[in-house]
């Protein structure tokens, strides 16, 4: 994929003065929004699948249309290198990211793999539902369990 | 002189006793062999406790999609006392433990000591599992020796002085090594269930309690937060002020991941739901039940 490539030349670009904080940072408040959009739209498929909500066959599919489409945003621009936890204050984004861009590639295919099958099954009743939440949250834990500093 | 010669004496005697009692003190002490000759471990109630105990977080291989069933020792755990390595504990019996009895797998579960009589460093969390009944983990011996062999070969700590003195570790023991639960008062029967499968087997307080400078958990701080023991970052509090989860979104966590905030679990976490989330809904909720009440001590 192009995406580790852009990212190696976008390092070019920035120079930041380490620590800084997230909110000074554009792009890494850019990038933060985007997963907080993520778990927008998770609070409702997961919240139906935890049993927290009803399930409500139109709310789940516009929430998996959603995730879809958020899931597609270009992220070439959001992982510039010196934006990691040691860079930068208030990221979690550890530096194995940019040692392992293939890897960080791969699993945000996963993610978007995931968000695939589940707007396929989100209209299809709970026990559809439930399934393809479970791998969506399985692929957004596997990155988290490899690239995201303990709180 | 005389004086001289009974001091000198009386040092001499008091050296061989302080010597003789550090002997003791820190020599390796397993169960009494009565225990294990007279269970007989059940394989299928093992699974339930290796998910409960958590063993594969630790023992499975650490590249992505390794077998969560084949213990061949991955994760690494860098401390301020060196470097720790999860050791294979498949059925191998050249690199594994294969060769081990169920006397010997006990001990080295529920006391910390290895079949040649040494200590194991706390590390592995025998000191949660002491609190087991022995009979789960003869289960678990039954069980995990049907699970795959494999030959990957263990690699040795990287510790340094004292720390590298595994006979140490007897002090490290009688100071910190205590079997009742540290939960106790007025609890209803699923809080008792709960804190049977959180304290003795999931071994949340592992990671969850602060320990003090020589490793020993704080047990006044149970649960309410602790610096990273591996790594940068902090492990959350599950208990105290600012934990203010319910029930419901605790189990429902253990179950599939998500948090109330529908954030996923990432971290060491990852590997604890995917043993622990696959236990009965009902044990989820007695530990939800536990861990509240963890929170009112």
């Amino acid at each position: 994929m192009a995406f580790s490539k852009i990212i190696g030349s976008a390092a070019l670009v920035v120079a930041l003065a380490a620590p800084a904080l997230a909110q000074d940072n554009p792009t890494v408040a850019a990038r933060q929004g985007q997963f907080k959009l993520y778990g927008h739209n998770i609070a409702v498929l997961g919240g139906m699948a935890q049993g927290r909500m009803d399930y409500d066959a139109a709310m789940a599919q516009t929430a998996a249309d959603n995730l879809f489409h958020l899931t597609r945003h270009d992220q070439s621009r959001l992982w510039p290198e010196g934006t990691d936890s040691s860079s930068i204050m208030e990221t979690r984004a550890k530096a194995e990211i940019w040692e392992n861009l293939d890897d960080f590639t791969a699993k945000f295919v996963a993610l978007q793999e995931a968000s695939v099958a589940l707007q396929a099954a989100a209209g299809n009743g709970l026990d559809a539902l439930r399934p393809a939440v479970g791998a969506v949250g399985a692929s957004c834990g596997a990155c988290h369990e490899a690239y995201r500093e303990e709180s | 002189m005389k004086r001289l010669g009974y001091l000198v004496l009386g040092l001499g005697v008091a050296g061989v006793a302080g010597v003789a009692l550090g002997w003791y003190i820190t020599q390796p002490m397993g169960l009494p062999a009565t225990v294990s000759e007279r269970l007989t471990g059940d394989a299928q109630s093992g699974e339930r406790i290796f998910l409960a105990g958590g063993c594969a977080s630790c023992h499975m291989g650490s590249e992505d999609g390794a077998d969560p069933k084949v213990l061949r020792g991955g994760a690494v755990f860098e401390t301020q006392f060196g470097t720790f390595y999860a050791p294979n504990i498949s059925p191998d019996p050249d690199h594994g433990i294969g060769g081990w009895t169920q006397a010997e797998f006990m001990n080295a579960v529920m006391r910390g000591v290895s079949p040649q009589g040494q200590h194991y460093y706390p590390a592995f969390p025998y000191t949660s599992y002491a609190k087991a009944d022995p009979q789960d983990i003869a289960d678990l011996y039954a069980y995990m020796m049907t699970l795959p062999a494999d030959a990957t070969p263990s690699r040795a700590h990287d510790l340094g002085f004292p720390f590298n003195i595994r006979r140490s570790l007897g002090v490290w023991k009688a100071l910190y090594m205590d079997r009742d639960f540290v939960v106790t008062g007025e609890m209803t029967t699923q809080e008792t269930q709960g804190r049977y499968l959180a304290e003795a087997l999931a071994h949340c307080a592992e990671c969850h309690t602060p320990r003090d400078v020589l490793g020993g958990m704080d047990t006044a701080q149970w649960l309410q937060g602790a610096p990273n023991p591996s790594g940068s970052g902090r492990i959350p509090p599950i208990a105290g002020d600012d934990f203010t989860w319910t029930a419901f979104d605790i189990s429902a966590y253990l179950e599939t991941g998500f948090t109330p905030s529908f954030d996923v679990a990432g971290g060491s976490m990852a590997k604890v739901i995917a043993n622990l989330g696959q236990l009965d809904k009902t044990e989820l909720d007695a530990i939800a039940a536990y861990i509240l009440r963890a929170g009112q001590r």
